[in-house]
């Protein structure tokens, strides 16, 4: 009995407590999210209040911000950008990821180690150039300097992640599938990708977030309001001057994050799966 | 057709004989979209970053070659030595404390628990969520007069006034730390549980029959054990803190007094609002050092491995 209780303090000391204050440090700042967005100002002003607690739930700040802005025009760059984005890099990821696993040729080596490097270049080191190459393209001011512009990250991303799955699935098959008259491409596209498919499913959606949540470019290239995307739109279009709406904030906080919150509950499992097995080999 | 693989079926050709083989010409032909896209998107912005940065250009005027002049201008800038001071101070504190709490969390999520994914799942959230939406909320949070944070830490008694997060110099690099910190941990401890899942079972069996347990099995298991995962989770998250943008733009844009000034708002600023672009691509050059650090080393860890 005293042992069986011994242990259970133990578990609560050495994991539960502990495990909670980590819990708590994440996700108490989307619960404030959430709250503030539901509370009319007056409420959301009021200190006198139980603050943690929403007394008159309201929809008011959804209301205002649809009435008022053009929020919707911002999801929709976002959702257009990041599907348009991930489904161009998923395509030259695998190409590219596929012939690095598998052919031998000249200048294979360079290549990955170049596409292993520009993984690792941060957007801030090369924003200013890129600014001036955009406007040359005649793209400043469009969703589609992102589009093209996006893709330079995510390609190497979906690259090393896809090199790693290809390399797991063994050579055998395909072989047999070009023996039989199969062309190589038509052996990568028939044999060997729906075998990588988990792998497929993760780079893809893990593109579409990074898409999703990119500040950097889109604040640089991008003034006109109806191009915005939900990431830069909020902080810039809602903060006007020095007048901060926070529940308007908030409700726009909360609208370009669950998106990418359903996207991620609904392929959990890939996704830590697929995290962990990249790690892995990172 | 066989496959034309193995080094022996191209020993004796020639370079050019293996550069037309079928399997390369296929090679050439899936990497090329990828390598013409980082061409013109990278290498060359690249390019013309170093150009820019030696010429004194500003919005709207292409300027002309001044030469070595922006950097050794920013050397004396006490402004830049202070932007200098500042990302180290933020990179150095942000990567520990994420590596620190992320081996204590991963250690902690390794263990038998009830909900364990969900668990996982609700701890990676401050990870996917977009970093300018989760930042603003942290704006809020700190808000000088409504400041959440405040309310909640006098509310239990930690302490006795209200702490004036984003208005103090140095309470402003304590902000912008723990919100990196907040979104950067996820990351590392997903690594490190991924680390620790390989370590095999048998390992902790033997050292507990040779008797030796807590502590000690994790100094002499699972920190060696764990060093590669470690290495290189650090190195990436050193290069991406040093380059941070966002999670300062929005927080404290470089303020108060540009206490929490970084190489990349400071870039941004100068460069986009000031409208001097060749001093502003220099001082995002300043980033490509550390950069070039983190690939030698990151290079030198894995052919190791």
């Amino acid at each position: 009995m005293l042992r069986k209780r011994f242990r259970l303090l133990r578990r609560l000391v050495g994991l539960y407590l502990p495990l909670a204050a980590f819990l708590f440090f994440a996700l108490f700042p989307f619960y404030w999210m959430a709250i503030s967005s539901f509370k009319a100002n007056p409420e959301l002003y009021n200190l006198r209040l139980n603050r943690l607690w929403i007394h008159q739930p309201t929809l008011e700040q959804f209301r205002e911000l649809f009435a008022k802005t053009a929020i919707l025009r911002w999801l929709w760059n976002s959702f257009f950008v990041s599907a348009l984005t991930s489904v161009i890099s998923m395509s030259f990821g695998i190409m590219a990821g596929y012939a690095l696993a598998r052919l031998r040729f000249p200048g294979a080596q360079a290549f990955g180690l170049a596409t292993f490097i520009t993984y690792l270049v941060p957007t801030t080191l090369i924003f200013i150039p890129l600014a001036s190459v955009v406007q040359r393209l005649g793209l400043s001011n469009s969703i589609w300097s992102l589009v093209v512009t996006y893709p330079t990250f995510l390609i190497p991303f979906c690259t090393w992640m896809l090199i790693a799955y290809f390399k797991s699935i063994p050579k055998d098959m395909e072989e047999c599938a070009m023996i039989d008259g199969c062309s190589r491409i038509g052996a990568m596209v028939r044999i060997v990708l729906p075998m990588a498919i988990p792998g497929v499913i993760f780079s893809a959606m893990f593109s579409f977030t990074l898409s999703w949540n990119e500040f950097v470019y889109a604040l640089t290239f991008i003034s006109d309001t109806t191009q915005k995307t939900m990431s830069v739109a909020v902080p810039t279009e809602l903060i006007r001057g020095d007048a901060y709406f926070w529940g308007e904030l908030m409700a726009a906080s909360l609208l370009g994050s669950v998106p990418v919150a359903i996207l991620y509950s609904f392929f959990m499992e890939y996704f830590v799966s697929g995290l962990t097995a990249g790690a892995l080999k990172g | 057709m066989p496959p034309s693989t193995g080094p022996g079926a191209s020993g004796g050709s020639s370079y050019a004989h293996r550069l037309v083989r079928p399997e390369a010409l296929t090679g050439y032909f899936l990497i090329s979209p990828a390598v013409f896209l980082m061409t013109v998107l990278l290498a060359y912005p690249f390019v013309l970053a170093v150009w820019i940065s030696l010429t004194n250009r500003v919005l709207g005027e292409p300027g002309r070659f001044v030469g070595l002049e922006n950097f050794l201008k920013l050397l004396q800038d006490p402004l830049f030595r202070q932007t200098v001071w500042n990302s180290f101070v933020y990179t150095i504190s942000t990567v520990f404390l994420k590596m620190l709490l992320g081996i204590i969390l991963a250690l902690l999520l390794n263990q038998e628990m009830p909900c364990r994914n969900l668990v996982r799942g609700a701890l990676l959230l401050p990870w996917i969520v977009p970093t300018s939406l989760s930042v603003l909320t942290w704006l809020w949070m700190f808000d000088s007069l409504f400041s959440v944070v405040n309310y909640l830490l006098l509310g239990v008694g930690i302490i006795s006034r209200k702490i004036p997060w984003l208005g103090d110099p140095f309470w402003a690099m304590v902000s912008v730390v723990i919100v990196n910190t907040w979104r950067g941990l996820p990351f590392f401890a997903i690594s490190f549980l991924a680390g620790l899942m390989t370590i095999p079972k048998e390992l902790y069996e033997a050292a507990e029959t040779d008797g030796a347990r807590g502590m000690r099995q994790f100094w002499s298991i699972t920190l060696p054990l764990l060093q590669p995962v470690i290495a290189v989770v650090v190195l990436f998250s050193t290069i991406w803190t040093f380059a941070d943008f966002q999670i300062v733009y929005i927080l404290t844009h470089g303020g108060p007094i540009n206490a929490t000034q970084i190489f990349a708002t400071m870039a941004y600023d100068v460069a986009l609002v000031a409208g001097r672009i060749g001093e502003g691509s220099a001082i995002s050059l300043f980033l490509f050092p550390a950069l070039l650090v983190v690939i030698v080393l990151m290079l030198r860890y894995l052919r190791r491995e």
